[in-house]
């Protein structure tokens, strides 16, 4: 328990530094967001009283220590350019990309660990060589390019190969725009409107779970029990299923959490490309305005999430692989 | 079963294919007939399909963008700029790697832990988040992107090479030299640094690719290099809304830069399995997506 409580503390501390580290980044920025932020036919003066009232004319160590203690109130502030509070815009634009990356993450691996099974079973074989290539290529692909591609494909594509009109797939947003849709049609809208982003998320999260997960099942493959388990006519199928799986899954829990940056990354870019509400499209247009507290709010969600992430995979793994608990001395 | 891909091929196929890019980013642009930068009648030269003629018989390989100009010297040009940023950006961050890593081993107590939670600080935010909030400090820009690259990717070699130092520095001829009446930085260049070596260079290599794929995303958000000065990145964002009139403007630097990255990162892995065997926790660590 001590063990726990410490790493809690650990990952606290971290995660506090994380935050401190980005304020001051964005405080050392050159140009001033009043100037950003004032109409264009406003004067110095008017810039200036903007300042004032924003707070940033005090010295960086008294706004950061008021933005402090309104973290720890649980007051992530107001944004600068829209004025409503930072947690409602969160809270508007997390649920988005949570569900896009939940899924995407579920698919990741869905599809990378049984691609990288299957790699390890036929290594060094041509069908392995192929593949490594395949999703090397995939895993170099940058993010907003695939989504440019799959949306030449199921737009441009299905219009000029006479594709049936229930396939082709909507490039932009979220929902059909001007159309309010309940129920069942609402939720296929939806699913039509996910297919494109989460598929790119996927298909670059899968390509790097595979090539990680070929080489840690090559290494299992070559311990003594895999032998006497084909020996005793084990099924490769089962052989896979079970006993394979379940040695590789404290890696994977660990890489889960690991898989989390390339993740927000991901949906940066894919939320930017599909017009997706998400967290990353509006830490992006936060951060071209100048809206330091979005900003700082979306640094908040997003390192809360990977270190938290990461102290999961931490806790869970002795539960995982019990050779790996750590007896208190 | 025979080894069709053997390791040899493979490697030599992502050399061949590396030097090709090279040759063509420095050739191309040099005896290219079509000018990359300048524009001429935009009416009659946009948007010509790949592998067609323009209106004045100019023959396009990739085809023209929507000012005219011919896509594929655009690309090579690029290519210097994304290679060189790529390199540039990945031989900083191992420098600034090694550097801290080192010192910090070296010099143990407060100066390590300092430095390890510095380093620990900027794991824990994925890089593009990193990389937009340092992006958008300064001017966009060349220098910008390279000094921004090498900022945020030092830690993996950093620990990497903390790792090799406290491991050698134990070592009895490290004593000997110490004991021979070696002053400190020349134990620590000369006999506790080469070992670190190898894989500072596989985790600088898989970096090269990295520093490409976030340097065109920074590009393509309008972060990184600026137009009319091409770069993978930004020509992609260029034909973002030609993606259903004229799909080749956005989609073939994509090619140029899949292939690429392709080619070093899978040099990496063969640099990486060659060094340590397959199931060395520290080659494992080498090379995940940031």
């Amino acid at each position: 328990m001590s063990v726990i409580a410490r790493r809690l503390a650990d990952a606290f501390l971290l995660f506090w530094l994380v935050v401190t580290v980005i304020f001051v980044l964005i405080r050392m920025a050159p140009g001033d967001p009043a100037d950003f932020l004032v109409p264009p036919t406003a004067t110095a003066g008017d810039a200036a009283r903007l300042r004032t009232d924003l707070g940033l004319d005090r010295p960086l160590v008294v706004q950061y220590a008021r933005w402090a203690g309104a973290v720890v109130r649980g007051n992530l502030g107001e944004s600068f350019s829209s004025r409503q509070p930072v947690s409602r815009m969160l809270l508007d634009a997390a649920p988005v990309s949570i569900a896009l990356g939940g899924i995407s993450l579920l698919l990741t691996f869905l599809i990378g660990v049984p691609l990288g099974m299957f790699q390890a079973a036929h290594r060094g074989r041509a069908l392995d060589g192929i593949t490594t290539v395949v999703t090397t290529a995939v895993y170099a692909a940058p993010t907003f390019w695939l989504a440019l591609a799959l949306v030449a494909v199921f737009t441009y594509g299905a219009a000029t190969l006479g594709v049936p009109d229930a396939l082709r797939l909507p490039a932009f947003g979220i929902r059909t725009p001007g159309v309010i849709l309940h129920g069942w049609a609402g939720l296929v809208d939806l699913t039509r409107h996910a297919v494109l982003p989460v598929a790119t998320l996927a298909a670059v999260g899968a390509a790097g779970i595979a090539r990680y997960s070929r080489s840690a099942v090559a290494d299992v493959l070559t311990e003594g029990w895999v032998s006497t388990a084909r020996a005793k006519g084990a099924r490769p199928a089962r052989l896979y299923a079970t006993h394979i799986l379940r040695n590789v899954t404290p890696q994977l829990a660990v890489l889960a959490a690991l898989s989390l940056p390339g993740l927000v990354a991901g949906s940066v870019f894919v939320e930017s490309v599909f017009a997706w509400p998400g967290l990353g499209k509006a830490m992006l247009v936060a951060i071209q305005a100048r809206d330091y507290p979005v900003v700082m709010g979306a640094t908040v969600f997003y390192a809360a999430a990977v270190i938290f992430a990461n102290l999961a995979a931490d806790i869970a793994l002795p539960l995982l692989d019990p050779r790996r608990s750590v007896r208190p001395a | 079963m025979k080894r069709v891909l053997s390791l040899d091929r493979v490697t030599a196929s992502a050399i061949a294919l590396l030097a090709l890019m090279l040759a063509a980013a420095v050739f191309v642009p040099i005896f290219a007939r079509h000018d990359p930068l300048a524009i001429g009648d935009v009416l009659a030269l946009r948007l010509v399909p790949p592998f067609g003629h323009d209106a004045s018989g100019g023959w396009h390989l990739l085809g023209t963008d929507r000012f005219g100009r011919d896509l594929f010297v655009r690309m090579m040009l690029a290519a210097r700029v994304s290679l060189a940023l790529g390199v540039g950006g990945s031989l900083l961050a191992a420098a600034i790697g090694t550097l801290a890593g080192a010192g910090s081993a070296w010099l143990g107590g407060i100066a390590d832990r300092v430095v390890m939670a510095i380093a620990d600080a900027l794991l824990a935010i994925p890089r593009l988040v990193l990389l937009l909030v340092c992006a958008a400090l300064w001017q966009p820009g060349l220098l910008t992107v390279l000094i921004v690259l090498g900022a945020t990717g030092w830690m993996g070699v950093a620990r990497i090479v903390r790792g090799e130092v406290l491991g050698v520095r134990a070592r009895p001829f490290v004593e000997a030299a110490h004991a021979l009446g070696v002053s400190h930085w020349r134990v620590l260049w000369r006999h506790v640094l080469p070992n670190a070596i190898g894989p500072t260079i596989v985790a600088t290599t898989l970096g090269v690719g990295n520093a490409i794929l976030l340097e065109s995303g920074l590009s393509f958000l309008g972060l990184g290099i600026q137009p009319p000065r091409p770069s993978w990145g930004n020509m992609i964002a260029g034909g973002r809304d030609l993606i259903v009139a004229a799909p080749w403007v956005a989609l073939a630097p994509g090619v140029a830069l899949i292939v690429t990255v392709l080619a070093i990162t899978l040099l990496g892995d063969r640099l990486r399995d060659s060094l340590a065997g397959q199931s060395a926790p520290l080659a494992r660590q080498l090379g995940e997506r940031t």
